[in-house]
């Protein structure tokens, strides 16, 4: 392994009281910081050691909850060591994963009555919108163009959190690339549920209605969190997205927002998705040629 | 066999042991906020430790059954009435097809505790009867209870014959103050944290504010104040947020470094800001009894001390089962 971003650092190991471990791989966000993540999350899952209750990937960091009545902290800590420093002789350059298209109806109505709700006091410029302000921070020409840039590039989803189903995501460009936009100042007390939405370097979807401080740009057309897992796509189960999960996004017009949701209704919806191989070195080495090729995948479904 | 809900109360949820294991996407334990309460009150009715129970919140609900049943009222204290006549808390109770309960104002504490023999008998999700009321799923449809509400009561045949005692004795009720002394490991990031703010933590006096439900407890204080650093990226400006994490059950978070929050059983499972700290295990129940205006002060032990009380909170509990002649 080359390259600056793969050279990081042994991980800072700390305790949540006496039924947590919390694994800090990077204080910065990177793809290669996640990628060892989700690796180390993946063997540590594998050890199927006794007295793991919960195995929780995040961006930068993985948090472990363990029952010590089973499992001694000093065990798990050897245990997940060992596989840190297997990981930096044998690191994992590829995830077997999916790419899926999220159908998104951007400047939506949903959105746009919660937003003139928290104006005031909420935002850094009541004046205008939020992806007005997307745009301007972004110092990009309009907001046509902060749009055209969210979604002409896939995103990872780094972690899978915060409330049920609901996905941080992480886009596939090189740093200087990436869409930086702070949060509300103070967090809304309502967010449409579905509503895409984006804090700092990460995208989301919020999974159900509630507070959020992310600004809003649109909503996702179709469910990704279903506890009647009535449609096919949460036939195993009620969450959608994984970790490692691939997502391009798809502008669709109201016309087809309706359409979406008649197929949902019908419960004949899916999404359009294929599986595929993620290569790290790859995708630091050139993003945008790479994403050419991964987007590839779902063409002819 | 059924309780008919006459009035809900605050929010009288559905809870049990909680439910694990998806935490990885973002769905919280839940269960009883307070567990020794709650299964104290599954002891007294013959249940096993696994049976779902009500949880009431300040307010109870009045319910009527319609069926002869055996209950008990644990956790806060507050006036227990049936047909409108006093009745004792702690202690097992029965109730006649018909017969109506209802509750006064609570005295101390949070929560208190429906126990029914038989246990609420909701369908399970995901290996649990709790109610994860933003998710909407387990419980009752998902929801706390309200009017009109039909909540079945599971069947009590093939439970284990009542013992000879009547209620949990006195040693056993946990006690309900306005002060608490609630013991932390530090750790996850206090390595942020300055020399002054560190200080604030564990020697200042915090208050629980009325911002305090399932999700958490926040507190106010004197305040922390943060090593300078330049920010990693992806963190976020403040000096309080760190790459989105995920959060530990019964960690503290200090937003712009004003009012620490203790993440409780429905936790939201990840997010920006740094945990300084992690309530020990064995104390949990105990921040779950924190009434708004608590004064608090917080302890710092060892991972090796937090281990040590969670045997002890673990055979307190062996204890009190035994004393009201029930098997954990």
């Amino acid at each position: 392994m080359s390259g600056p971003e793969l050279a990081l650092q042994e991980a800072r190991y700390t305790w949540g009281a006496d039924e947590f471990l919390f694994v800090e791989v990077s204080e910065a966000m990177s793809l290669a910081a996640n990628f060892k993540v989700m690796s180390l999350a993946a063997r540590l899952s594998d050890s199927n050691l006794p007295g793991i209750v919960d195995i929780c990937p995040a961006n930068a960091s993985l948090l472990v909850r363990f029952d010590p009545d089973v499992l001694p902290p000093h065990t798990l800590e050897k245990t997940v060591r060992a596989i840190e420093r297997d990981l930096t002789h044998h690191q994992e350059q590829t995830l077997q994963t999916r790419i899926i298209e999220v159908p998104v109806w951007y400047g939506d109505p949903f959105t746009a009555e919660v937003e003139k709700r928290f104006r005031d006091g909420f935002h850094q410029e009541p004046e205008g919108t939020d992806v007005e302000f997307a745009a301007k921070v972004n110092n990009l020409k309009d907001s046509a163009e902060f749009i055209e840039r969210h979604h002409s590039q896939p995103w990872l989803v780094s972690m899978v959190g915060f409330v049920a189903g609901l996905p941080f995501l992480f886009q596939l460009v090189e740093r200087e690339k990436q869409l930086q936009v702070p949060k509300y100042l103070s967090p809304r007390t309502d967010t449409p549920k579905l509503t895409v939405g984006h804090g700092g370097c990460f995208g989301c979807i919020y999974s159900v209605r509630g507070a959020g401080g992310y600004q809003m740009f649109g909503v996702a057309a179709a469910p990704i969190f279903d506890p009647a897992q009535a449609l096919e796509d949460f036939k195993d189960f009620m969450v959608f997205f994984r970790p490692g999960d691939i997502v391009k996004f798809s502008p669709v017009t109201e016309t087809d927002y309706n359409s979406i949701q008649r197929q949902i209704s019908a419960g004949t919806f899916r999404y359009r998705q294929r599986p595929v191989t993620f290569d790290l070195s790859k995708a630091l080495a050139n993003p945008e040629r790479y994403n050419r090729e991964l987007l590839e995948a779902l063409n002819g479904i | 066999m059924a309780f008919r809900i006459k009035t809900p109360g605050l929010a009288t949820t559905v809870q049990d042991q909680g439910r694990f294991g998806h935490y990885n996407v973002g769905i919280p334990q839940s269960g009883s906020m307070d567990q020794y309460s709650a299964e104290l009150g599954n002891a007294l009715v013959g249940n096993s430790v696994q049976d779902a129970v009500l949880e009431c919140t300040y307010v109870g609900p009045a319910l009527i059954t319609d069926h002869h049943v055996v209950i008990a009222i644990t956790g806060a204290p507050v006036d227990i009435k049936v047909n409108g006549m006093p009745r004792p808390q702690w202690t097992r109770l029965r109730l006649n097809a018909g017969d109506e309960l209802s509750f006064g104002v609570i005295q101390g504490g949070t929560r208190y505790y429906i126990a029914v023999s038989g246990g609420i008998d909701v369908p399970e999700v995901l290996g649990s009867r709790s109610t994860y009321s933003l998710g909407v799923i387990g419980g009752f449809k998902g929801r706390k209870l309200e009017t009109g509400d039909e909540v079945a009561i599971g069947d009590p045949i093939n439970n284990r014959t009542l013992s000879a005692v009547e209620a949990v004795p006195e040693n056993f009720r946990p006690v309900f103050t306005k002060e608490q002394v609630v013991r932390i490991v530090l750790g996850l990031y206090d390595h942020r944290l300055s020399v002054e703010g560190l200080d604030n933590l564990l020697h200042g006096e915090w208050t629980v504010t009325p911002v305090a439900d399932r999700m958490g407890l926040r507190y106010s204080g004197p305040g922390v104040t943060w090593k300078d650093r330049e920010q990693p990226f992806g963190a976020g400006s403040d000096p309080s947020n760190i790459v989105d994490a995920g959060y530990a059950v019964g960690s503290i978070q200090i937003p712009g470094g004003t009012q620490p929050i203790i993440l409780h059983r429905d936790a939201v499972s990840g997010g920006g800001y740094a945990m300084v700290a992690t309530v020990i295990s064995a104390d949990m129940d105990l921040v779950a009894r924190a009434a708004p205006g608590t004064a608090t002060t917080f302890r710092a032990v060892s991972q090796h001390e937090a281990l040590s009380a969670r045997e002890e909170l673990s055979d307190r509990k062996n204890e009190a089962w035994a004393a009201v002649g029930a098997t954990r």
